[in-house]
């Protein structure tokens, strides 16, 4: 008896370890819970069709860059209490998970797999700086996981795995800049380009500095300059612009990012420099990020962004108000302080035509709601009706463009007639020439001079 | 040395207490109230101006009172254009009883009411004012509507204002207004600016002004003009007109000169080498200023660290969060005195005394237990660390928190045209002298210094002398801890508030201390110098990514080299 029940035993450990061996081999990663029932897609599992509905939350909570994800977690939060308060989707309720990656770019990375793997969500709303989702980009390619980027970003891709509900180059810097050249903006024609030490700052200059080639400013006209994440001495740097500036209009273009924004505003404010003398345009400092500034020495500075909080429309009026209600339901830190801005604007949006589409799709299988996100409308705070694009992943937005007040609001100066469609890949790099972005057959590649599906003969079906 | 003014102007200082009623009978005395001497002066070149340009806006007849009026609630028009059409009218008036609207136009403080009227905003009293007597108006008008303006309206409006400002009382204000008609603003106005110039006492304004003067007259067709102008632009080294001078000396597309006199183009020449020497100065000046309060961050940084690691030995991981909490201690100060004008005054205290608490407790509680036994405390103290940025976090959210900086450390002291060093800067390489000092005092001269020196060089012995050890080592902790607590209230003038605010400063702090030496208080001063200008000599050279690269590298090389830092003192560390 005893043997057998031993042998009994060691069969089971056996086959136990063989499955094992077995999922690893299909997974290359940790072992899954159950053994055996790891699915190839992560989409939840038939038995779990009842059960709530799990999606990822992957926003640094501290570090650098917590003054501006820490929202994006809360109104992914308000988002998801709102669809479910409307019933769910599927008539299944969200679930969220909610993961810290502490700013720490790495961890993304290892956040990313654990939601996808161990959590199984069904989707991932997450990820700020580029150098956080250009870690995060293989994990979502690998597992076949689906992500919304909410952020403004350098472009330059355009993945099977991710939508991008931020602006891509053209929807922002562009815009700006070419707002700063003209009579209004002041005519500009010296550029300092200034940024963060990583592949957003790098890659927007990159192709701003094509882009004021194209518009004739020589390379002895524009300055560019980095600093590391986090920097806080902008003395010599201020001191750089003030030199520079001599003679020409100059204005700035700051991709700074995070919370080294305060101490380059302060010194500006120190230096005595105005917004009339030189403007300094930000890509990254919105409201939520003007909240931890004294903006009395910012006054007339700008920022350009798809949507501000000043926008005045009865669709924008109901979001801030439910973003209020939900601030003071929960208690958050900052109350009646808290702010509305364009990445939590694009978030919101993101969240509900990930809804949508899953409605529509009538499953949460990544690959299912994948081909219904494309063509989603919804009406947006900023005041249009914003559609995804199914071609490239990316929203057509409009462009604002706002000057800082002292009240830490924008007063809109600048604003495109209606939204405008993304360009993934920049027209004015010289190596991008040809490449295109487009998920549609028979192109089905984000990152191609050619369609992948040509016609039987051969010849490339490029349009 | 020029202070620089960013004030709001008062009613009070321009003297304008009774309504004007009707049009000038004579200049000098309107309707019997007698004008104050300089807006009399003020008008009289204004007039002069109009009458040279015939302006529309003073052809039509009207009581100036009148126009003035239609032009100040022309500034809270809906459209752009119309706004900037109304400054361009208020310019022309030229009374200085506009720039209280004016000023309030740029600085978002002026309002239109239900009678159509625009009012000034106070936002220290909230009460609405009427923009020419600055009397205040009750009941208000309501709902007022805010006149948002862009920086297209502001770059019209301050030439303007600063034409206006010309005649003010205060020689601060007119050396502003001459600094912004100087650098670039509409040289619509000349003689405005002689006749400014004539009557100016001051000698910063009358630099100022003559500089304007220059500006303009480098266009005239006279070229004993351009000789005299670009003279003085020589003389002043200033900047701005580096280009202008270039341009001059160098030649068209044609290959002709830009400049046919030869003797302009030669004084040009001059002109522009005085330029470029006095801002290589400049700026070789610059970067040691900037090194120098660098250095002051650094030591502020390092100074309570050089304490607590120099003195007792302890390898203090939580550090970093010592500054961080006392900046947050100056925040809550702030918090509490409702942006009082004086709370930075005392949170200096209250910051010393809380850190300095903190510090007791922690050693009492965990460190005194791991004495002797580094690694764990190195371990400890990072847990600790970790705790306090978590307890933080908790209690003030993971956002930063905005601490602002004092109206009496705005601005800064312009040194020389093109540097300006800001006053909390100075303000932080001031405070952290004395810091040190009266570190230096309390371990030099006083008997807990005795006590603290005995203990640092021989423990055993100071025991058995009587000298209570463990309380000794509790109290170096604690002042260790309060003076890094002081540095906090001085890093939340300069930088951010926010829970990892020590993480950023943790390594420095280390790197001052082991390069300095362990455990002198010069050594910490040294370092902090050395390396605060060498990163600012480095920066422009290498940019702020490879300066910092480098600067570490030198450390380590020079430890390599020197273990022992630049300054050695036989004491427990090194045994």
């Amino acid at each position: 008896m005893r043997t057998s029940f031993t042998g009994f035993r060691i069969a089971v450990l056996a086959l136990a370890a063989i499955s094992t061996v077995a999922t690893t081999a299909c997974n290359k990663e940790a072992p899954a819970p159950a053994p055996g029932a790891a699915p190839a897609v992560p989409a939840a599992p038939a038995a779990d069709d009842k059960g709530p509905i799990k999606i990822g939350i992957l926003h640094s909570l501290s570090g650098t860059m917590a003054i501006s994800e820490t929202s994006l977690k809360d109104v992914a939060l308000m988002t998801i209490e709102e669809i479910n308060a409307a019933g769910g989707v599927l008539g299944r309720k969200l679930e969220p998970v909610v993961v810290d990656p502490a700013s720490n770019w790495p961890l993304f990375a290892e956040k990313a797999r654990d939601l996808i793997q161990n959590q199984k969500v069904a989707v991932t709303f997450g990820c700020w700086t580029s150098v956080s989702r250009k870690s995060v980009l293989p994990v979502f390619e690998e597992l076949n996981g689906l992500l919304f980027y909410p952020v403004q970003y350098e472009g330059e891709e355009s993945s099977w795995n991710v939508f991008y509900t931020g602006a891509a180059p053209n929807q922002q810097a562009i815009p700006a800049v070419e707002y700063l050249m003209g009579k209004k903006g002041g005519n500009a024609k010296r550029w300092v380009l200034l940024g963060t030490d990583y592949v957003y700052p790098r890659t927007t200059n990159k192709i701003l500095r094509y882009f004021l080639h194209s518009k004739g400013v020589a390379d002895d006209d524009i300055m560019e300059k980095y600093t590391p994440f986090g920097h806080s001495d902008y003395q010599t740097i201020v001191g750089d612009i003030k030199k520079f500036a001599t003679g020409k209009r100059t204005a700035v273009v700051s991709t700074i990012n995070g919370d080294s924004n305060v101490p380059f505003y302060k010194e500006l404010g120190n230096q005595g420099i105005k917004a009339t003398d030189i403007p300094v345009v930000a890509f990254s400092v919105g409201e939520e990020e003007l909240r931890g500034i004294d903006t009395k020495p910012l006054v007339g500075q700008l920022a350009a962004w798809n949507y501000f909080e000043s926008i005045d429309n009865p669709v924008n009026k109901a979001f801030i108000d439910k973003w209020m209600a939900y601030v003071k339901k929960n208690n958050l830190p900052g109350g009646d302080k808290r702010v509305t801005n364009d990445p939590m604007e694009a978030t919101y949006i993101g969240i509900h035509m990930w809804a949508q589409a899953a409605e529509q799709a009538h499953s949460v299988n990544v690959d299912s709601v994948r081909q219904a996100v494309g063509y989603q409308h919804f009406a947006g705070p900023d005041g249009f009706d914003i559609t995804m694009d199914a071609e490239n992943h990316h929203l057509h937005k409009p462009v604002y463009i706002g000057e800082v007040k002292a009240d830490g609001q924008f007063h809109v100066v600048w604003k495109t007639d209606g939204p405008i469609k993304a360009e993934a890949w920049s027209p004015y790099i010289p190596d991008d020439k040809g490449k295109k972005a487009d998920w549609l057959y028979p192109w089905a590649c984000g990152n191609c001079t050619a369609a992948k599906f040509g016609t039987p003969s051969g010849v490339s079906a490029a349009k | 040395m020029r202070k620089l003014h960013g004030g709001e102007v008062r009613y009070a200082e321009w003297g304008i207490g009774r309504q004007v009623n009707s049009r000038p009978n004579n200049l000098g005395h309107v309707n019997g109230v007698r004008l104050a001497h300089w807006q009399r002066r003020l008008l009289t070149s204004v007039m002069v101006a109009v009458a040279a340009t015939a302006l529309p806006a003073l052809a039509q007849a009207g009581p100036l009172e009148d126009s003035l009026t239609e032009a100040i609630d022309g500034l809270g028009a809906a459209s752009d254009d119309k706004i900037n059409e109304s400054i361009g009218k208020l310019g022309a008036l030229g009374d200085p009883r506009a720039i209280a609207a004016l000023d309030a136009l740029c600085d978002e403080r002026l309002r239109v009411g239900t009678d159509g009227h625009a009012y000034v905003w106070d936002s220290k009293t909230r009460d609405l004012r009427s923009p020419l007597t600055g009397q205040v108006v009750n009941p208000e008008p309501r709902p007022l509507k805010e006149v948002e303006v862009s920086n297209e309206i502001r770059r019209v409006a301050f030439p303007v204002l600063a034409q206006l400002k010309l005649g003010s009382p205060d020689a601060a204000v007119r050396l502003a207004a001459a600094q912004e008609l100087s650098n670039g603003g509409s040289a619509e106005a000349p003689a405005l600016l002689r006749g400014a110039l004539a009557r100016e006492h001051d000698s910063n304004v009358r630099e100022a002004l003559t500089l304007a003067i220059a500006r303009v007259d480098l266009g005239s067709a006279d070229a004993s003009a351009r000789l005299a102008a670009l003279e003085v632009i020589g003389k002043s080294g200033d900047d701005d007109f580096l280009s202008t001078l270039q341009q001059i000396v160098g030649q068209g597309a044609d290959g002709k000169p830009n400049e046919p006199d030869p003797r302009v183009r030669a004084a040009a020449a001059r002109a522009r080498n005085a330029v470029i020497s006095h801002q290589r100065v400049v700026g070789f000046v610059g970067d040691l200023l900037h090194g120098l309060s660098l250095a002051s961050v650094l030591l502020f940084a390092a100074l309570g660290l050089a304490v607590t690691f120099g003195l007792l030995g302890v390898i203090n991981m939580a550090h970093g969060e010592m500054l961080m909490l006392g900046a947050y201690a100056t925040y809550t100060v702030q918090t509490a005195m409702h942006g009082s004008r004086f709370n930075l005054l005392v949170a200096i205290p209250v910051a010393f005394l809380s850190t300095a608490l903190v510090g007791v407790l922690l050693e009492r509680t965990i460190i005194r237990h791991l004495y002797k036994r580094p690694l764990e405390t190195l371990l400890a103290t990072w847990g600790i660390s970790l705790g306090l940025i978590q307890t933080v976090r908790l209690i003030f959210g993971a956002q930063n928190v905005s601490v602002a900086n004092p109206d009496w450390l705005a601005g800064g002291l312009q040194i020389a045209h093109g540097l300006v060093l800001p006053w909390t800067r100075i303000a932080v390489v001031g405070f952290v002298i004395v810091v040190a000092v009266a570190v230096w005092f309390i371990l030099q001269r006083t008997r807990f210094g005795l006590e603290v020196r005995a203990v640092t060089q021989n423990r055993a012995m100071a025991a058995c002398i009587g000298i209570p050890t463990k309380r000794v080592d509790a109290l170096v902790f604690g002042l260790g801890s309060g003076i890094a607590g002081l540095g906090g209230v001085a890093l939340s003038q300069l930088g951010n508030v926010g829970p990892e605010l020590g993480q950023s400063y943790i390594i420095d702090s280390f790197m001052v201390v082991v390069l300095g030496g362990v455990g002198r208080l010069a050594g910490a001063v040294a370092a902090a110098l050395g390396l605060g200008v060498v990163n600012k000599l480095l920066e422009p050279l290498a940019g702020a990514v490879l300066g910092k690269i480098a600067i570490l590298v030198f450390v380590i090389l020079f430890i390599q080299r020197r273990p022992q830092g630049m300054f050695a003192i036989k004491g427990r560390v090194e045994a």
